[in-house]
């Protein structure tokens, strides 16, 4: 697993994708606190957080894309399944080198937190509140992003279709208010992405909500693994 | 070494390895032959754990596939029919990454060097896997294969896409590395399966049709025993002395081919070699061989007689490639 993981990390920053990743999302971090902390004299992190849930929706799927499309087509994944890893291992390994990327694009928050953190004192509880929503909904799209790109040789098809899937769970809540029958609109409340995330937002860490994330990342995780299982018996 | 018992491999109504049982022992050099689609790479990608039986057992070293795939995939270095390289490294950070992924506990240096050294792949070392010719591909391929010293090699179609100095440097490479391992390698070029392996397997149509050593399978295979002779003297003379070898049927003379010498075919009983004795009693008439040919079959037609006789009796499915 170790060795898989420092593979797939390496590989983001030896090819242009990790730098265009952590360059976005610096990109739009400056960009939002410039507009809403400096200029509106505000010490409130959550506007930057919130206005960046969109944007690591649509980056992450170009992290993620390649992880298992890329050793398909270039039939690399033959040396991965006939080497003594599991493939929990090889999951586990390349899920980690995604998420350790993604974590280090949002190393500029913790740049603004200081800059306020000089000036008033910020409310701890909702920056902390931010950072762990956002890098689980991150671990969320990268686990959604590994399944798709286990299930095609194409990365832009494991791009797209990573990117729809993370727009649907985004987007569910407007199904809900459509819904008049009651015992749906409980299932896609439960589902709701963009709820438990804003409660993260708010400085409200809830366990339910951090168990949902950590859940579905592993089913998805599961998933691939039945996916990339499933190949070898079919 | 290496057991292999009825071993089965379905994709829908297609089957693409069909009940196939053999052993590797120790030390030995199996070839794999087979046309195209004949299911040669589906049962070493079973065999190296890539994929899975649809039924029957595959054991390495006493580990099953299946139930223990981490140890036996420990003894096993594979060498798929294109190289698994990711092309992004350097060759050096790709045997780096080898030697972890395969947990190899050998002294990392030392033994990747020595790798190197064995493929002649040095002055190549620091380049990345992505500028590399074919033939360099494929050596890279093949010492990813060797990492960890595995007891048993595992090769698809290793000489493909180089040219022929290469080949000959890569064959005798195997043979090399035949003494202290035991070598699985498939390819459809008879003359290197002749010319590399101990044993031979011929599989068609995922049937496996023949495993015996390459001179056995001439021999057992030959229908067609006959002597071909042609000698300087007179005709009738000739054909009355051949006749009276012993051992000697069905002597036929095929007339005159060059001005003075006759063409006879004779046909030996079994097992009788009847070459000396003609020799003898046609040198003792003072007249001269011109040329002496026996009619065995060479591996290639064998090969060629053997696939035919299963095209004539099983109907060709549609889409015989493995995945």
């Amino acid at each position: 697993m170790s060795a898989i993981f420092r593979r797939e990390f390496k590989a983001f920053f030896t090819s242009p994708v990790g730098f265009v990743v952590v360059a976005i999302v610096f990109l739009f971090t400056g960009f939002f606190f410039t507009t809403f902390n400096i200029y509106n004299l505000s010490p409130d992190l959550s506007y930057v957080f919130s206005s960046l849930f969109p944007v690591t929706l649509i980056i992450l799927p170009l992290l993620t894309m390649r992880l298992f499309s890329d050793e398909k087509r270039m039939k690399t994944d033959q040396v991965l399944l006939t080497s003594p890893v599991s493939i929990g291992g090889i999951i586990l390994g390349k899920f980690f080198a995604a998420f350790l990327a993604f974590a280090l694009s949002l190393i500029l928050m913790i740049v603004f937190a200081m800059i306020i953190a000089f000036q008033v004192t910020p409310d701890w509880a909702v920056i902390i509140g931010n950072y762990l929503g956002i890098l689980l909904v991150g671990g969320l799209v990268i686990s959604i992003g590994l399944l798709i790109s286990s299930v095609t040789e194409s990365q832009l098809i494991a791009a797209i279709g990573t990117l729809a899937i993370s727009f649907i769970l985004l987007l569910v809540d407007g199904l809900a208010a459509m819904l008049n029958v009651p015992f749906l609109i409980t299932i896609v409340d439960f589902l709701s992405v963009s709820q438990r995330y804003s409660s993260f937002t708010s400085g409200l860490i809830a366990y339910d909500d951090i168990i949902f994330f950590l859940s579905m990342q592993a089913l998805f995780l599961f998933l691939t693994a039945r996916v990339l299982d499933k190949k070898r018996w079919s | 070494m290496i057991e292999v018992q009825n071993l089965t491999k379905r994709y829908g109504s297609h089957v693409a390895v069909n009940n196939i049982s053999f052993k590797v022992e120790e030390g030995e050099i199996l070839g794999f032959l087979g046309p195209n689609g004949a299911g040669k790479t589906t049962t070493m990608n079973i065999l190296t754990g890539y994929l899975s039986a649809s039924s029957g057992v595959a054991k390495i070293n006493d580990f099953d596939v299946l139930e223990q795939p981490n140890q036996a995939k420990m003894n096993i270095g594979y060498l798929p029919e294109q190289p698994p390289l990711y092309l992004d490294m350097t060759v050096r950070e790709y045997l780096d990454f080898m030697f972890d992924l395969k947990k190899c506990k050998l002294s990392r240096q030392k033994h990747i060097a020595e790798i190197c050294r064995l493929v002649k792949i040095e002055t190549v070392y620091g380049r990345l896997i992505k500028n590399l010719s074919k033939g360099y591909r494929q050596r890279v391929g093949l010492a990813q294969a060797l990492i960890g010293n595995p007891p048993v090699l595992i090769m698809d179609e290793p000489t493909v896409g180089l040219d022929p100095k290469q080949i000959i440097e890569i064959r005798s490479l195997i043979k090399s590395l035949g003494k202290n391992h035991t070598v699985i390698l498939s390819s459809h070029i008879l003359q290197e399966i002749e010319a590399v392996c101990d044993r031979i397997i011929i599989i068609n149509n995922g049937v496996l049709i023949a495993d015996d050593t390459a001179s056995n399978l001439a021999k057992k295979n030959s229908s067609d025993r006959r002597l071909i002779l042609r000698v300087a003297g007179e005709e009738d003379e000739v054909f009355t002395v051949l006749n009276r070898v012993p051992g000697a049927k069905n002597v036929t003379s095929h007339g005159e081919k060059e001005s003075g010498v006759f063409e006879f075919s004779i046909e030996p009983d079994e097992d009788i070699d009847i070459r000396r004795e003609v020799s003898a009693r046609i040198s003792a008439r003072n007249w001269a061989i011109m040329g002496m040919q026996s009619m065995e079959m060479t591996l290639e037609e064998v090969f060629i007689a053997l696939t035919r006789e299963q095209y004539v009796n099983v109907k060709p499915k549609k889409g015989g490639r493995s995945k």
